[in-house]
């Protein structure tokens, strides 16, 4: 009897933990299987185009490499150029709501910045060609007469402002709230009382974030740019609105050729796209898959080192 | 006794001496805001009318001085320390005014271009026929509706039934493998979920298909990791005392689940699916290739090409030549203006639940 009662008691085996657990594994599971899809279907499509003659590709190309190439230069010269732009801001604009706007009209504020993560990237594809581009466009005229001696400001300088920059401005509008979101989610989760101690100690305001919540935050903002850098890598109407695209590899910035992204080139080229050229679509989105892929495992990879920082738990 | 109080009054305050008075801060900011606007003002009389005022410009470069100025003064009278705070305080702001400048001048282009055609017409009546003026986007403001509504039945039990397992069940490979490709999914391009969910349907049904589910394949992807992100994250805020008291209380763990954490949660959870509706809502690229554009209405998600709203605005504004080409452009200002108008209702659908289901503790 007394080794029956010291027996560890064992849980009682229940039907709906049962179906509960196995359902949400099965869920998990179902991601996994979805991306592994998506990798799938993808290399299937794209190997027709990889394996391709000389002569049946788009643009003349010898083969796969020299087709995608520019594509590639150019989606992450986009993407740098905008989290450039857009990762002081959005630290800024996050610090701002969850330390120094009062806190009557943070939470509005907030919300401000939120309405930018709403609107769609169609529509600051309209507003980057009806309103920034002629905006800028004086700005890129000045730069290139002054400044034009600087590689990336060299001249001929665009008449309509539709260049690389112009589309890589309204990248960072369009990832500023996603990067601004995260980070300000992560400042706000700060210990009070390791705010309040640097407070007591006298350090000022800049002193206190400094030293209480921007060490706390790190492995946060390596996160939302991570993010902003996913979203800007694969944004892809805004870009083929506002750009005017051509095939070439070059850093200027204010030219009216502009090194086209990925994303833009499958949305302009697709509707009426046949035979070898969808599967050279597909296989350039495929390359687009894996070097989002891997910019996001090596992120992953210092935010996991980090992990002694996470606000969760 | 005298002389001391006298001393006392004539020797400066410690408490205030090396202390910028009260209104500094707002008075360099209007002042350097002036200043630029005067100077972009005599920019816009000596160009000769070419370019109007600018009052963007005016704001910018205005708070940008502000933000120089601000730091000399105060490191002049305050000290490094004080002028450091000073200086990270202004750039914080005008981080912010920064972001402010593009979504006022986003909402003034979409919203003064949009409402000449925002009529009834616009809403009760498809583009079929229609050549040149008139026409409407109700057959892709249905799609839209139908192809997101199917999205976010697909994606909402996968997502949430997923972060569940990730926060109160997940231990080992499976879980660390699943929070990885999450975030790995949270990165694919918009455009990679289309060319996904053509090539799985091309494969079963040949080249050339389009349909409102493909679709709605295409938009889970992207929306799957969003919610379970989100949901993951409100997840793990729940206290681990409410659910240690519903075990000591002898709740099993999948109804501490459905009946603690989640009710503690409903409110995040919501606003974090509000949020990732409105996030592919406007998604338009995978729709652009799957989904294709029609000028019919079609109610049919598994059948035909389907419009939507964000591919209307990308036609109408592309396709937009000759004569009539105003037309084509006004309706695409409209129908950005209608999608603007959605995905806000959807937000502020969101924020209003979140703010009646909210617990009421904690800040």
């Amino acid at each position: 009897m007394t080794s029956a009662t010291l027996s560890t008691p064992k849980a009682k085996a229940r039907l709906g933990d049962r179906v509960f657990s196995a359902s949400t594994v099965v869920a998990g599971s179902l991601i996994l299987a979805t991306l592994a899809a998506v990798a799938i279907f993808l290399v299937v499509q794209s190997l027709p185009a990889i394996f391709a003659k000389a002569g049946t590709l788009p643009n003349d190309a010898a083969n796969f490499w020299t087709y995608v190439w520019p594509l590639v230069f150019g989606t992450i010269w986009a993407a740098l150029l905008a989290l450039i732009v857009a990762t002081p801001l959005s630290i800024g604009i996050a610090l701002f709501i969850s330390h120094y706007a009062p806190r009557r009209v943070a939470q509005s504020l907030g919300y401000i910045i939120d309405l930018l993560a709403a609107v769609p990237s169609v529509v600051f594809g309209l507003w980057g060609i009806a309103t920034l581009s002629g905006f800028v466009q004086p700005f890129y005229t000045w730069l290139g007469a002054n400044l034009g001696w600087f590689p990336l400001f060299a001249p001929p300088i665009s008449g309509t402002g539709r260049t690389i920059l112009t589309a890589a401005l309204v990248l960072a509008v369009m990832v500023i709230p996603i990067m601004t979101a995260i980070c300000r989610e992560v400042f706000l989760q700060t210990p009070r009382l390791h705010e309040e101690a640097a407070l007591a100690l006298g350090a000022t305001r800049w002193e206190m974030v400094r030293m209480a919540v921007l060490p706390f935050a790190r492995s946060g903002i390596i996160s939302a740019i991570m993010l902003g850098l996913g979203r800007a890598l694969g944004e892809t109407l805004a870009i083929a609105m506002v750009l005017s695209p051509a095939i070439v590899v070059k850093f200027a910035v204010l030219q009216a050729q502009s090194p086209n992204t990925i994303a833009a080139n499958i949305a302009l080229q697709f509707p009426e796209a046949t035979g070898v050229s969808v599967n050279a679509l597909i296989a350039s989105g495929l390359v687009l898959f894996v070097v989002t892929l891997l910019i996001n495992m090596l992120a992953r990879y210092i935010v996991n080192r980090r992990k002694a920082f996470s606000g969760a738990n | 006794m005298t002389t001391a109080t006298l001393r006392a009054t004539s020797l400066p305050n410690s408490l205030t001496a090396g202390k910028l008075p009260r209104g500094t801060t707002w008075m360099v900011l209007v002042g350097s805001w002036i200043v630029f606007g005067a100077i972009f003002g005599v920019i816009a009389a000596a160009g000769g009318g070419a370019k109007s005022f600018n009052i963007v410009g005016a704001v910018f470069f205005g708070t940008v001085l502000f933000d120089v100025v601000i730091f000399v003064i105060s490191l002049l009278v305050e000290g490094i320390r004080k002028a450091q705070d000073r200086l990270v305080t202004s750039l914080v702001a005008t981080a912010f005014i920064i972001a402010l400048l593009p979504l006022i001048s986003l909402a003034w282009t979409v919203v003064s271009n949009g409402l000449a055609r925002f009529d009834i017409a616009f809403f009760s009546q498809s583009m079929r026929n229609v050549i040149g003026e008139g026409g409407g986007a109700l057959h892709a403001i249905v799609g839209t509706l139908l192809v997101t509504l199917a999205a976010a039945i697909i994606s909402v039990p996968i997502g949430l039934l997923t972060s569940i397992y990730l926060v109160e069940y997940g231990r080992g490979m499976l879980a660390r493998g699943i929070t990885f490709f999450v975030d790995v999914m949270t990165g694919i391009p918009s455009i990679v979920a289309g060319l996904f969910a053509y090539a799985l349907f091309a494969l079963f049904f040949g080249p050339g298909i389009r349909s409102g589910f493909m679709g709605a394949i295409a938009l889970s992807v992207l929306m799957i990791p969003v919610v379970v992100r989100s949901s993951e994250e409100i997840l793990r805020l729940v206290p681990n005392e409410l659910r240690e008291a519903s075990y000591a209380l002898g709740v099993p763990k999948w109804l501490t689940v459905l009946r603690i954490v989640l009710p503690t949660s409903l409110a995040g959870l919501t606003t974090g699916i509000m949020l990732a509706i409105a996030r592919v809502i406007g998604e338009t690229a995978p729709l652009l290739i799957v989904c294709g554009f029609t000028t019919s209405m079609n109610y049919d998600l598994f059948k035909d090409r389907m419009m939507t709203l964000p591919v209307f605005v990308y036609t109408q504004y592309t396709q937009a030549a000759g004569l009539n080409a105003q037309a084509s452009i006004d309706r695409a200002w409209t129908a950005a203006l209608a999608l603007i108008l959605i995905v806000m209702l959807l937000n502020l659908a969101g924020r209003i639940i979140a703010k009646i289901f909210a617990p009421k503790y904690g800040r």
